[in-house]
């Protein structure tokens, strides 16, 4: 392969960070390699399913519209649930009728997607090497200086590198940019793509065609595990999954296959996924650690963007809008480089200015305390969803007791299980988590 | 649903090499067994890590290529790098 100044940047993963950077320097002009080891771009990449309409229309100002996307999300719900009850919150608009703005949010496949947004970079002028794993990074005097692919006379160099390999990253690691992870800091997530008609998933959800719902599923079905479920609607299919921390799948022996039935097989969730045939069965890890647990995001020729570098908002289920809107500042940051013919860390550090300036690490700063909490007292997603359902059981129970007995009955169950003292612990550690 | 029948909705292109190792076969044996019960065999969505009695057998062929056993090994013990280029999982949908 290649070596001296064939191209300005190395750019390791074609998933939505890898791409909006490459994407971002080639339409500069800059002259960018995108490798992905898979044979297609989106063959290995997994997600729940909703991306964000806002920072795919700042990358792909012109194509976002042509994007592979199967239903806008109109209707959003989480559900608390105990073995056999739900208590359901939930939000529905109305959007925009035609695609004059991009839609907020909406539900993709990877697989379709993530071809079709590589394809982009490609139009762009980056040149797309698929099948091809990067192996190591090459580092001479402390500075990343190019890559080592599994291919024959595989090393290629150029000014810089940027990562973007997805999460629990091996070239992070090798780059010496970050310590290695704990098992508190990743989550698994387990999925199926369920096969429904489309007018079945518009009845079942109330939905006009080409319009989705998602739901968020808390409570008993994580097992006493942090975590939660979802249930996604695609255009002919759901896709159903929940996922957990590393750490606590370790320590209960549960089997994320047995946490996934315990979902589908929920009596809330059963019926929605009547009759449906499953067609796919996936599985994946997602950063959880948030902003404690990110590696150095900038060196000597090296940037790091997306799940790589643990740019995921849990709590919001976001994540592929982070890695775009770092994929876009990495691209911009070499840009600049590029202009001043410096790669050096000192002109790099823009790049982590734009994010600090940004939603991206104004957000997962905002959490930063949340994985904490999540690992120690995965028991709060057990107790409060049990208890809201036992007190609302019993104000909706008409049986001749009084309203008054009622709440008097409702606060000795709630003081029986959890005392005061631990309620007020529980929320202060909750506001201080979330604040 | 059985994870046999969920495995059975997968597409891979075999590699004849694993991208899979067990670094020290000892430490199975002498500390996981007794400290954390072989965790490989219950958290890998794919189950690929079976205790056979006296060792770990890797059937590298199902993974998926998730890297919780990058994490999820107590002891640091599986080695496992991505399948080369090409090769590995090839999700139909995503």
């Amino acid at each position: 392969m290649g070596s001296g100044d064939e191209f300005d940047a190395i750019v390791v993963g074609a998933g939505p960070g890898g791409v909006s950077a490459a994407l971002t320097m080639a339409r500069a002009g800059l002259n960018v390699v995108l490798f992905e080891r898979a044979e297609r771009p989106g063959q290995k990449n997994v997600m729940g399913g909703v991306m964000y309409g806002r920072m795919l229309a700042d990358v792909a100002p012109d194509t976002w519209r042509d994007a592979p996307i199967e239903r806008v999300v109109v209707d959003e719900r989480v559900w608390l649930t105990t073995p056999d009850t739900a208590v359901s919150l939930g939000y529905k608009h109305v959007p925009h009728a035609d695609f004059s703005a991009p839609p907020n949010a909406f539900t993709v496949l990877r697989v379709p997607f993530d071809a079709w947004f590589a394809s982009q970079a490609e139009t762009a002028g980056a040149l797309l090497v698929p099948g091809t794993t990067v192996e190591d990074v090459i580092v001479e005097q402390g500075r990343v200086v190019g890559v080592r692919t599994g291919r024959a006379d595989g090393d290629l160099r150029a000014p810089l590198v940027v990562i973007a390999d997805g999460a629990n990253s091996l070239l992070v690691q090798r780059a010496g940019l970050s310590r290695p992870l704990e098992p508190r800091e990743m989550a698994l997530v387990v999925k199926e793509i369920v096969a429904l008609p489309a007018g079945t998933i518009e009845d079942r959800f109330n939905l006009e065609p080409g319009r989705g719902a998602t739901v968020e599923v808390y409570g008993s079905i994580t097992r006493g595990m942090a975590g939660y479920g979802f249930i996604y609607t695609n255009k002919e299919s759901l896709s159903v999954g929940i996922g957990a921390l590393i750490l606590h799948f370790m320590k209960t022996r549960i089997t994320p296959w047995d946490l996934l039935e315990g979902l589908k097989t929920h009596p809330l969730v059963a019926p929605l996924l009547r009759g449906g045939e499953v067609l796919e069965y996936l599985a994946h890890a997602i950063p959880e650690g948030g902003v404690r647990a990110m590696p150095r995001l900038y060196g000597d020729g090296v940037l790091v963007v997306g799940d790589a570098a643990m740019m995921v908002n849990n709590l919001h289920r976001e994540g592929s809008n982070l890695a775009m809107a770092a994929g876009r500042m990495a691209g911009e940051t070499a840009i600049r480089a590029k202009r001043a013919g410096d790669w050096s860390a000192r002109t790099l550090s823009v790049y982590q200015d734009l994010l600090e300036a940004s939603f991206v690490l104004k957000d997962l700063r905002k959490y930063e305390r949340l994985p904490d909490l999540a690992e120690h007292h995965p028991d709060l997603l057990q107790i409060y969803p049990a208890l809201l359902s036992e007190a609302i059981h019993e104000m909706l129970t008409v049986d001749g007791v009084s309203k008054r007995e009622k709440q008097r009955r409702i606060l000795r169950r709630v003081l029986a299980q959890r005392p005061w003292w631990r309620i007020l612990k529980d929320a202060v550690d909750g506001w201080r988590a979330l604040r | 649903m059985k994870i046999e029948e969920k495995l059975y909705t997968l597409h891979w292109k075999h590699d004849k090499q694993s991208h899979i190792k067990i670094v020290r076969a000892n430490v199975c044996l002498d500390r996981c067994g007794g400290e954390w019960r072989h965790p490989c065999t219950t958290f890998c969505p794919a189950n690929v890590y079976e205790w056979d009695g006296e060792k770990i057998a890797v059937s590298y062929e199902n993974c998926v290529e998730c890297t919780s056993c990058l994490l999820g090994c107590p002891y640091r013990n599986i080695d496992w790098k991505p399948p080369r280029g090409g090769f590995g999982i090839e999700w139909q949908h995503g």
